[in-house]
């Protein structure tokens, strides 16, 4: 995060200080435990790291971050999974949209510690263990709804939550309830068809 | 982003006692700040805007009436934790009061619908570009006393209603254009206790202390609104008007709920957003409807009253035509709606 001073940086490079991070106690795998997250005390050194425990993709982890973490470093910096991208990082983009509790939020605008106990879905974890695709990821690549792929996670994840919304009724509904996903590529028309095309294909399989 | 500590009280009885100094943004330097889903305030605090020490995160609060919405017969309760895009489905709320379910839909993305609650959606900041960089020293609601940037700056989107000679900037919300219009009342919570009071005194004109935008006490939260039921809820909605079509604050809207007799108007409602500093009650326009049989021309003339007082800056003047032609249009819609 901009601004931010990261104490472990110093002449290590980025790739090493993650690897370093993930194997230290900045995000440690608890597979597959299904408990409340510890309630922190109230701090008042805001240098001490706020504890707290997220479920990520059905693995529950434990966190000590800075509490200014946001979702989505969380995500990137410390799980080292980087489906979501951080296109704004000011909650105008909607690329580093993520389902929170079954639904899509923005991960850049979420605080990691306040996401505490919660369950969160991103595009690494969609597709069921059994599927090598969701649905709504066929479609993307059958339609084409995509060129450099950037916004292309978020999109997914916040198609998947249009249709379970009940928001995909018809191509207005799609375009409005989709305009949180900006697309520099411009590839609507396509993401619109892609929507309309694994709707149907999501029906069934709950059914 | 600057440091700061963060608590998650369970109750709301804790959060007075604990945090007396909290603020729910009363000004921007205020050092405790109340926290909800953080769609506004965590953005501000990346821009340097906000800077506060301390967060108090009342989204961890476990009391049931802040996170219901409840209709009887005499009105409608709305939770403070309400999340937007819950209201804005609710099917009694789009039943019997769709200006605020409109209000809610036409704002943000379903993402930021999915997270902001009620409670701080009222409380949100201007998005006035002057007050969103750090770059512009001169903000009298940022920097106290430091002047106004937008005065001879770039200027479109700001107020027209409303504004001093030392802030001009627009309340930027939508869903409380729906709450001043419809009457409704915010319930709040503080170290002083419980109190109730008409959502209209919650925002701050700016006068000479743009600084404070809210009438909140130190410590005092916003638990929840109440809106009274009346026979114009039903004949409502809510008109945006905007850059683009989607996912844009109003260039100005309008707020309109409606009673007929026959074909003269018995009862209307009106604010305006877009082109006020605060939620804007059109009283003068209201006033202007009353007995007489609403068209076109006597739209339009409750729309001359509504902007009678407007003071256009530079590059703002077209709010004036504007806003008048969205309430024209809210009005003769809503008119011709089933009641």
């Amino acid at each position: 995060m901009r601004g931010q001073p990261d104490s472990s940086s110093g002449s290590v490079g980025r790739r090493q200080f993650l690897g370093r991070a993930m194997t230290g106690a900045a995000a440690t795998t608890l597979t597959p435990v299904a408990r409340a997250a510890p309630a922190p005390a109230p701090k008042t050194d805001a240098r001490a790291p706020g504890m707290f425990e997220l479920n990520i993709n059905g693995h529950a982890q434990l966190f000590a971050l800075d509490t200014r973490t946001t979702l989505l470093d969380a995500l990137r910096d410390h799980v080292v999974i980087t489906g979501a991208k951080k296109g704004c990082d000011q909650g105008q983009c909607g690329a580093c949209t993520v389902l929170v509790d079954g639904k899509r939020i923005l991960s850049c605008l979420t605080l990691a510690i306040a996401a505490q106990g919660k369950s969160v879905t991103t595009i690494e974890g969609l597709a069921g263990a059994e599927d090598a695709l969701h649905p709504m990821q066929q479609a993307f690549l059958d339609q084409d709804a995509f060129q450099c792929g950037y916004c292309t996670p978020g999109q997914i994840l916040s198609a998947v939550a249009c249709v379970e919304e009940g928001h995909a009724k018809d191509d207005a509904s799609i375009r409005e309830y989709m305009s949180g996903n900006l697309c520099r590529c411009a590839a609507y028309p396509n993401i619109v068809a892609a929507v309309n095309q694994a709707k149907p294909q999501m029906q069934i399989k709950k059914a | 982003m600057r440091p700061f500590t963060y608590a998650r009280p369970a109750a709301l009885d804790a959060v007075a006692r604990e945090f007396p100094a909290a603020s729910a943004g009363t000004a921007t330097g205020a050092p405790v700040q109340f926290l909800g889903a953080g769609t506004n305030l965590l953005d501000l605090m990346k821009l340097d805007v906000m800077r506060p020490s301390s967060l108090v995160d009342l989204t961890g609060i476990d009391a049931a009436p802040l996170r219901r919405i409840e209709a009887t017969p005499s009105e409608l309760r709305l939770g403070a934790l309400v999340r937007m895009a819950e209201a804005a489905e609710d099917p009694v709320i789009l039943r019997d009061y769709p200006v605020l379910a409109q209000a809610l839909q036409l704002a943000a993305s379903q993402q930021l619908r999915n997270m902001a609650t009620l409670g701080g959606n009222v409380l949100q900041r201007t998005r006035c570009l002057y007050y969103r960089d750090t770059a512009w020293a001169n903000c009298n609601k940022r920097n106290p006393g430091s002047g106004c940037a937008a005065r001879e700056g770039v200027d479109r989107q700001h107020a027209v209603l409303g504004a001093s000679e030392h802030c001009i900037a627009t309340y930027p919300g939508d869903f409380a254009q729906a709450l001043i219009a419809l009457d409704a009342q915010v319930e709040t919570q503080g170290p002083k206790g419980r109190r109730r009071f008409p959502f209209a005194e919650l925002h701050k004109l700016p006068g000479d202390t743009p600084h404070l935008d809210h009438s909140l006490a130190a410590g005092e939260a916003i638990t929840g609104f109440t809106v009274p039921a009346g026979p114009w809820t039903r004949r409502s909605l809510y008109l945006k008007i905007r850059d683009r079509a989607s996912y844009e604050f109003a260039l100005a809207s309008a707020a309109v709920a409606l009673q007929l007799e026959g074909t003269q108007v018995r009862a209307v409602r009106i604010a305006l957003g877009g082109v006020a500093t605060v939620p804007w009650r059109a009283r003068e326009a209201e006033a202007a409807l009353i007995g007489v049989v609403l068209d076109e021309t006597t739209a339009a003339a409750a729309a001359d009253a509504a902007f009678a007082k407007a003071r256009p800056n530079r590059q703002n003047a077209f709010k004036v035509p504007l806003g008048k032609q969205t309430l024209v249009r809210a009005l003769l819609t809503v008119a011709a709606k089933e009641g």
